[in-house]
């Protein structure tokens, strides 16, 4: 199957279609709650959480025995919130950072969560296989029932984000000042806080645990490229998370073999590369473009006062004086006399040159700028 | 000298760490008036702000607004922390800054309308702001995210401003804007409190002066207490400032 | 215990010092999320080296894989100093990248490479004394142990030869940049250490266990002592203890040797983390109550030398207007009066010559920012601690 076949797949068959609507509302969710992991400078702590989701899917299969993924998520969504309490109270408690507890929590629990699995394999029961879809995800694997928790969840995220966004752009930008106004800080941090970790545990079953980290922040991270204001950004990394979803779906549907987690990861990494380089405000090639464009500027305007220095010293603005006493001068170049000429500042008779009335006002105003700047 | 006090302080002490940063402090502010907070560095000048407005929980002592405590008294208070302390890559502009000191009145879920919108304007308007009003907060210079800071308490029309270091990294003609403000302000008979770290500018700039160094050494006017005894009492040895003129 | 076993926590043991000592430094240096980032983006170089050579232990794709490591941190790097994130932000968006690569590698060429990838996260130390090493006809014993060998050798030789270096980096970055060290030369060449470390030790281990051996042992012992040489020797005996008897809770319970490795670590951390003598939970929250009550103290001697007036001195003052609920305020007052520290006259409190003296000193120290020494003092005053 290629993506052409894909696309027109997807409208009319029903299992191509939970699993695109699957992948498009998890991309949406994470991305949206994503922002705020990337603004409270808790980027590495969804790595952290998913990673330690994994003992609680295996615990909760060897409670119940029964593989229904409500279930298993409920086991990931108790030991990732154990796990991130854990990580908080090895921070306020000990002198260890946050660097290090989010590693240690990150490994142990998924070592231990390692152990689980691979205990459960040698059990002999025939139920236990494809537990490790929650490794790297397996989006084929998602019925309409994960479909619906999805959306609801959705709903409710995206109820309480509009209902509580006044308080929680405060808080994240200014958690002392929402302090002072009355706001109950603690209440919002952990809702917050409990809506990450649940959008974390949602995608467990599609993109894995391993990979899920980067679906909260490579929307996000690409959607603070483009604009400057919250909403734009939530909105965007909403956009760019359900389109690396579905096109990450639709990708690895195509091919063998292929994990969806991996190929989502990969479809949202592109974006945030594009962003980078590519977005008018902060990417980096328009950054190099002004900074080239300045520094020539610049140059230009170093040529120029050092002439009118030369000048200066003539009655007449004038007055011929060769190109080589130029030479000394650094950043001088053929092509910075030839902008100059092309401006009208200059005026090249064979070897010297000679400043026009246009150049030497210009020169002179630059001049009085620059005394004025320093004083 | 029977104004009313505007904050009052009994007994204050608060801990970092289970360090004392201040310690029983006893302190009167009385209505209208401009004052300067000053102290070495690590004297607890930012702690008492905090404190007083219960970002920090002193471990004794007590606090009042007005005669009530600060939770009543919220609408009576505004603050400008210091630069520092929030994210200035944060994605917000000048205006959404500003209408963030609407917050308060507003209480939880209402949004800020209409009418918060032209009080934030009229704000930014007064700081010279207006033109920047959709600028990104990072691409502001100090002084302007200072005057930013600034209009945003002005929105809270409170009756006690709190200030942080106000000063702190901003250009000549911003600081002299603010004081301007600040000095309006107290024209209209509202307290202003300014943790400061410029002694010379002490006394053109203010009224009222507190000495500060874990314990509160001195308070009242600067007329009075201004002088080289209590800043080497405050500062250690022999701490001498030029104050003529 | 048949040579093989004893092959196999050998092997564990010498991966588990191999990762304690670059682990140390980089608890120490706040950088233990770039191992985790490390762990997962070296997987595209195994790959393609291992489509060069064919073979998993090969020196080359050992370099190889180990370079890609480097180029996640200088990657890390390279974003951070653009500003268009925070840090954090940086190592969470390359390694997922550079990993899912990896990944997609192995499946697209999936019947070339036989490469697992629930293998490279967890190894498998169990088939590892199968793998052997024959020199000249001989068999001389299992790879991996020649490789983490020869890789733990290194780091050791390293350890010695620039221990001084490294602690001043770690340390006091600045000052050992005016010392003439460069802090970039020993920061790249601990990513590079951990970088090999962390490819030669994979194969045997899996990429998650060397990042838990990385961080674990050496976040165990940070709460146990604060001594940089102490510390890497109580991470070296952490990292092996759990080592072996991971090892056989695994071959109990018949399950991944790596998975039991790390949940023994995790035992031990834990533990630790409760127990630690002065560092612990148990031992901090126990401080922070004695210390609660303490500095109450000090507040309460100080009200009472700051105030001669009587009734800033009545007994009920303390709840009424120090802002005290009833039972704080009892305790201390007992505390002081244990301590010699007050009279009770009429409900009136005063200080005793000793409590003024003490009083005295203390807002001195305070005052001078010198906190140890209040610590000092209070062993010098105090009969009873709160």
């Amino acid at each position: 199957m290629d993506i052409q076949e894909y696309f027109s797949l997807v409208f009319s068959d029903y299992t191509l279609r939970t699993i695109s609507l699957g992948t498009a509302i998890l991309g949406a969710v994470t991305g949206m709650l994503g922002s705020f992991a990337v603004l409270r400078k808790q980027s590495l702590l969804g790595d952290a959480i998913s990673h330690a989701a994994l003992p609680g899917i295996a615990i909760a299969f060897l409670i119940t025995g029964s593989k229904d993924s409500n279930t298993l998520l409920i086991g990931a969504l108790v030991s990732g919130l154990i796990g991130t309490f854990w990580i908080r109270g090895i921070i306020t408690k000990t002198h260890l950072k946050s660097d290090t507890a989010l590693g240690l929590i990150l490994s142990l629990f998924f070592g231990f969560g390692m152990l689980l699995l691979t205990f459960i394999q040698k059990q002999p029961n025939a139920n236990q296989a494809g537990l490790d879809k929650y490794l790297f995800g397996q989006a084929a694997t998602l019925v309409e029932s994960d479909v619906w928790l999805m959306t609801i969840v959705t709903g409710i995220c995206l109820f309480v984000l509009l209902l509580f966004w006044k308080e929680f752009k405060i808080l994240l930008f200014d958690k002392d000042y929402a302090k002072t106004l009355g706001f109950n800080t603690k209440t919002i941090d952990v809702l917050i806080t409990s809506f990450i970790v649940l959008a974390i545990v949602l995608g467990l079953q599609t993109v894995g645990v391993v990979l899920m980290s980067a679906m909260l922040l490579a929307p996000a991270a690409a959607a603070r490229q483009w604009t400057n204001s919250l909403s734009k950004m939530v909105f965007l990394a909403a956009m760019f998370g359900a389109f690396s979803g579905v096109f990450g779906t639709a990708l690895s549907a195509s091919q063998n073999n292929l994990s969806t987690g991996p190929v989502i990861v990969i479809v949202a990494s592109i974006f945030v590369i594009f962003s980078f380089i590519f977005s008018p405000y902060r990417g980096l090639l328009f950054r190099q473009i002004r900074f080239i464009a300045n520094r020539r500027d610049l140059e230009l305007q170093k040529t120029l006062a050092f002439m009118y220095r030369i000048a200066e010293t003539h009655e007449n603005i004038s007055h011929p004086h060769a190109i080589k006493i130029l030479n000394n001068f650094q950043g001088f170049t053929r092509k910075t006399l030839q902008k100059l000429v092309d401006k009208n500042y200059v005026t090249i008779d064979g070897t010297m040159w000679s400043m026009t009335e246009k150049g030497f006002e210009t020169a002179s105003n630059l001049y009085n700028q620059q005394v004025v700047k320093y004083e | 000298m029977d104004k009313k006090l505007a904050v009052q302080i009994d007994d204050l002490t608060v801990a970092y760490n289970y360090k004392p940063v201040l310690w029983d402090i006893d302190l009167e502010i009385p209505e209208g008036v401009l004052m300067a907070i000053v102290g070495p560095n690590g004297a607890g000048k930012s702690t008492l702000i905090k404190a007083v407005l219960g970002i920090l929980k002193p471990i004794a002592g007590s606090v009042s607004i007005y005669g009530k405590p600060y939770d009543k008294q919220r609408s009576l208070v505004a603050y400008v922390p210091q630069k520092g302390s929030v994210d200035w890559d944060f994605p917000t502009t000048a205006l959404d800054v500003i209408l963030m000191g609407t917050y308060g009145s507003l209480g939880w879920i209402k949004r800020p309308g209409l009418k918060e919108k032209k009080t934030a304007l009229e704000a930014l308007e007064k700081v010279g702001m207006l033109p920047f009003k959709d600028r990104q907060i990072s691409q502001l210079s100090g002084g302007q995210q200072q005057r930013i800071f600034l209009a945003r308490a002005l929105v809270q029309d409170a009756s006690i401003y709190f200030m942080d270091e106000p000063f702190q990294g901003v250009d000549a003609t911003t600081e002299i804007a603010i004081i301007n403000i600040l000095k309006e302000l107290r024209k209209a008979g509202k307290t202003v409190i300014v943790v400061h770290h410029d002694l010379q500018t002490v006394p053109e700039y203010f009224d009222w002066v507190t000495f500060l160094n874990v314990k509160k050494i001195a308070t009242g006017p600067v007329k009075d207490i201004f002088n080289d005894d209590n800043l080497t009492k405050t500062y250690g040895i022999n701490y001498k400032v030029s104050i003529q003129e | 215990m048949n040579s093989a076993q004893i092959e196999i926590q050998l092997i564990a043991s010498l991966v588990a010092i191999a990762c304690a000592i670059p682990g140390t430094f980089l608890v120490l240096r706040k950088m233990a999320m770039i191992s985790d980032a490390i762990s997962h983006s070296i997987l595209p170089g195994i790959v393609v080296g291992f489509f060069i050579t064919q073979d998993l232990n090969s020196p080359l794709l050992i370099l190889l894989a180990a370079l890609t490591g480097v180029i996640t941190v200088v990657l890390v790097e390279r974003i951070q100093k653009t500003g268009l994130v925070k840090e954090d932000t940086a190592i969470g968006l390359v390694f997922p990248a550079l990993f899912s690569i990896g990944v997609i590698m192995i499946a697209k060429n999936a019947n070339d490479v036989h490469l697992d990838v629930d293998a490279v996260l967890l190894g498998e130390l169990a088939f590892a004394p199968f793998d052997r090493l024959f020199i000249a006809g001989t068999d001389v014993g299992p790879k991996s142990l020649w490789i983490i060998g020869s890789i733990l050798l290194v780091t050791i030789g390293l350890l010695f030869a620039f221990f001084k270096e490294l602690k001043i980096s770690t340390f006091d970055a600045g000052l050992a940049a005016s010392l003439g060290f460069s802090p970039a030369l020993i920061h790249y060449g601990l990513m590079s250490v951990a970088s090999i470390t962390t490819v030669g030790a994979f194969d045997a281990v899996g990429a998650i266990l060397v990042v838990a051996l990385m961080i674990a042992p050496a976040a165990s012992a940070y709460l146990l002592t604060t001594d940089l040489k102490k510390m890497l020797v109580l991470s070296i005996i952490f990292g092996v203890i759990s080592a072996i008897s991971g090892y056989w809770m695994a071959h109990w319970l018949d399950a991944s040797i790596a998975g039991s490795i790390t949940t023994m670590l995790g035992l031990l951390f834990f533990n630790i983390y409760l127990f630690a003598p002065s560092k612990g939970l148990i031992a901090v929250m126990y401080r922070e109550k004695q210390q609660r009550t303490e500095v109450s103290l000090l507040t309460f001697l100080l009200h009472l030398k700051n105030h001669s007036e009587e009734n800033e001195r009545h007994v009920n003052h303390l709840q009424e207007h120090i802002n005290w609920q009833k039972v704080r305020a009892k305790t201390v007052l007992d505390l002081a009066l244990k301590n010699n520290m007050i009279d009770i006259n009429k409900k009136i409190v005063s200080l005793t010559i000793k409590g003024d003296e003490f009083t005295s000193q203390a807002i001195d120290y305070i005052i001078t920012n010198e906190d140890t020494q209040i610590e000092d003092m209070k062993d010098d005053f105090f009969l009873f601690r709160g």
